[in-house]
């Protein structure tokens, strides 16, 4: 129970809603980071309460002021479909069902530089908390709470230990981590949640080790 | 989630620390996220400025919603107190006024600071900005009453739910009622017991409030219920101050609405699907301002 005083009395966000607006912002910002950069293309898949009143609660704007980078107390979030347009950013909205999901729920297909492409699926579960459920065909378990480490790599032994040695190595203690896979053998995903800082370098370390086909980080949501 | 105190639990340690609840919360804080007490203040100070400014942005009466139903109802209500015409009397109008400025200003894509919601974010403000300058109280002593109004909605949190989805109307308007009613005794000089009675007889008042959003919306009726909830939290704040007591304690008036809150269908816990969301005058603005188009492209 690490419920905070702040937790109450705060937080400090642009209304009006904190699932739908301030919780939408988030799952923005954890989509940026997980494609490490802003897009050139989202496409944002709205589900249940998302989908029907989206408009009403600005969640549009909640999602790309995230992917823009904005925090969810940013007085521009009004503004964010004109800021997308500035920054060449191109955005659709689609109400759609998404299946047996929570009711704030939302899938953001992103392609950015190079023509690189992720998917994620993710939720508001209220009070401004997300939790991002699939990256890709790969099912997560991402809050946003945690400094962030995401390795996509070749399913094959001893990958997993090499990136937690390295970070060992680093100080970086690990809080939470989880491992899946499409399928033996194939593409695998690691997501680990850790309490220090990813520095670039150490993210840089991961990159190289073999085996490992791409790596991101993300900070802590504000 | 696991249980934190009880509200007879903070009372006893209050008492034997010989501290405020405002102040002991702050301890409290200090010492589980070994944050110093003059950084916590800070952070509080800051909302307490976000709070403020909300207020005086909302008075102004520029912004509207989203849907267009929301906005310049504050500023109509506090032109009436200005003219000397409330019949609530020019305390209770400004507390109402600024209320219904914070929650306008929520849902107008303002800045505001949730407390313990966005929904429900003007009463404490409201209550807390008005009774400060009742007493002339300082704004360092308006950072411990919002520790203290903190520390009860901790309890509510754990012991029940702050959340309309889980607990309808009553545990997001009826907490923040019952946080600002401690708090307001609190910031007027009255002691522990009595706060905690304050908020006992406020969030009894609000007991079975539904969450019944038209549209889906933060507006209709959220805005308004702001009003009348601090207005409430004044009422409970009056009388523990005059030496009124609630009989049922706090901690078991939580423990009701919990059980209230378990025993309301989901159709009337922010799911839009039944009381006024579902009244005809409510389709009808449903219609008006989100039926347009299913599909968005720009």
């Amino acid at each position: 129970m690490n419920l905070s005083a702040f937790d109450i009395i705060g937080p400090v966000m642009i209304g009006p809603s904190s699932s739908h607006t301030a919780g939408a912002v988030r799952l923005g910002q954890m989509a940026r980071a997980v494609l490490d950069q802003v897009p050139a293309k989202a496409k944002i898949l709205l589900h249940g309460s998302f989908a029907e009143t989206y408009k009403g609660h600005g969640t549009n704007l909640a999602l790309v002021s995230g992917l823009l980078g904005m925090a969810t107390d940013d007085e521009r979030i009004p503004k964010a479909l004109e800021l997308a347009r500035n920054a060449g950013m191109e955005v659709e909205f689609i109400p759609t069902d998404l299946g047996d999901v929570h009711p704030n729920t939302v899938r953001i297909e992103m392609t950015g530089k190079g023509d690189r492409n992720v998917s994620i699926l993710g939720s508001s579960i209220g009070g401004g908390r997300i939790r991002i459920t699939k990256l890709d065909d790969f099912p997560v378990d991402l809050s946003g709470d945690f400094y962030t480490l995401i390795v996509v790599h070749q399913d094959q032994p001893g990958v997993v230990a090499r990136v937690t040695t390295l970070l060992a190595g680093a100080q970086v203690n690990i809080a939470q981590m989880r491992v899946s896979r499409q399928k033996k053998g194939a593409q695998a995903l690691a997501v680990v949640e850790t309490d220090q800082k990813l520095e670039d370098t150490v993210v840089e370390m991961v990159r190289g080790l073999p085996a490992v086909l791409t790596a991101m980080a993300a900070k802590p949501l504000a | 989630m696991a249980k934190g105190p009880t509200i007879s639990e903070l009372l006893a340690e209050a008492g034997e620390k010989g501290l405020s609840l405002g102040k002991l919360t702050i301890n409290s804080q200090s010492e589980q996220f070994e944050i110093s007490e003059q950084e916590l203040r800070l952070k509080m100070r800051e909302n307490l400025r976000v709070m403020r400014q909300s207020a005086i942005d909302g008075l102004e009466g520029k912004r509207r919603s989203m849907s267009g139903l929301v906005g310049g109802d504050a500023k109509r209500l506090e032109e009436r107190r200005l003219a000397g015409k409330s019949i609530a009397g020019d305390v209770m109008a400004r507390a109402a006024a600024r209320a219904l400025a914070v929650a306008e200003v929520n849902a107008g894509m303002g800045k505001i600071v949730a407390a313990p919601t966005a929904g429900s974010c003007g009463v404490l403000p409201a209550v807390l900005l008005t009774v400060a300058e009742e007493v002339g109280a300082t704004d360092e002593q308006l950072v411990e009453a919002l520790f203290a109004a903190a520390g009860i909605g901790l309890v509510i949190a754990t012991q029940a739910s702050i959340s309309g989805a889980q607990g309808g109307c009553q545990a997001e308007i009826g907490s923040a009622a019952c946080m600002a009613a401690v708090a307001a005794v609190e910031l007027a000089g009255g002691d522990s017991e009595s706060a905690v009675e304050a908020g006992a007889m406020a969030l009894k008042t609000l007991l079975g409030l539904v969450c019944d959003p038209v549209a889906g919306l933060v507006e209709v009726p959220c805005v308004k219920r702001n009003a009348a909830a601090a207005a409430n939290a004044m009422v409970a704040a009056d009388m523990a101050l005059a030496g009124i007591k609630s009989n049922i304690p706090l901690d078991e008036v939580i423990w009701a609405m919990n059980q209230i809150g378990n025993a309301m269908p989901c159709s009337l816990k922010e799911t839009a699907m039944g009381g006024l969301a579902i009244t005809p005058t409510a389709f009808k603005i449903k219609e008006a301002f989100l039926g347009a188009g299913k599909q968005d492209k720009q």
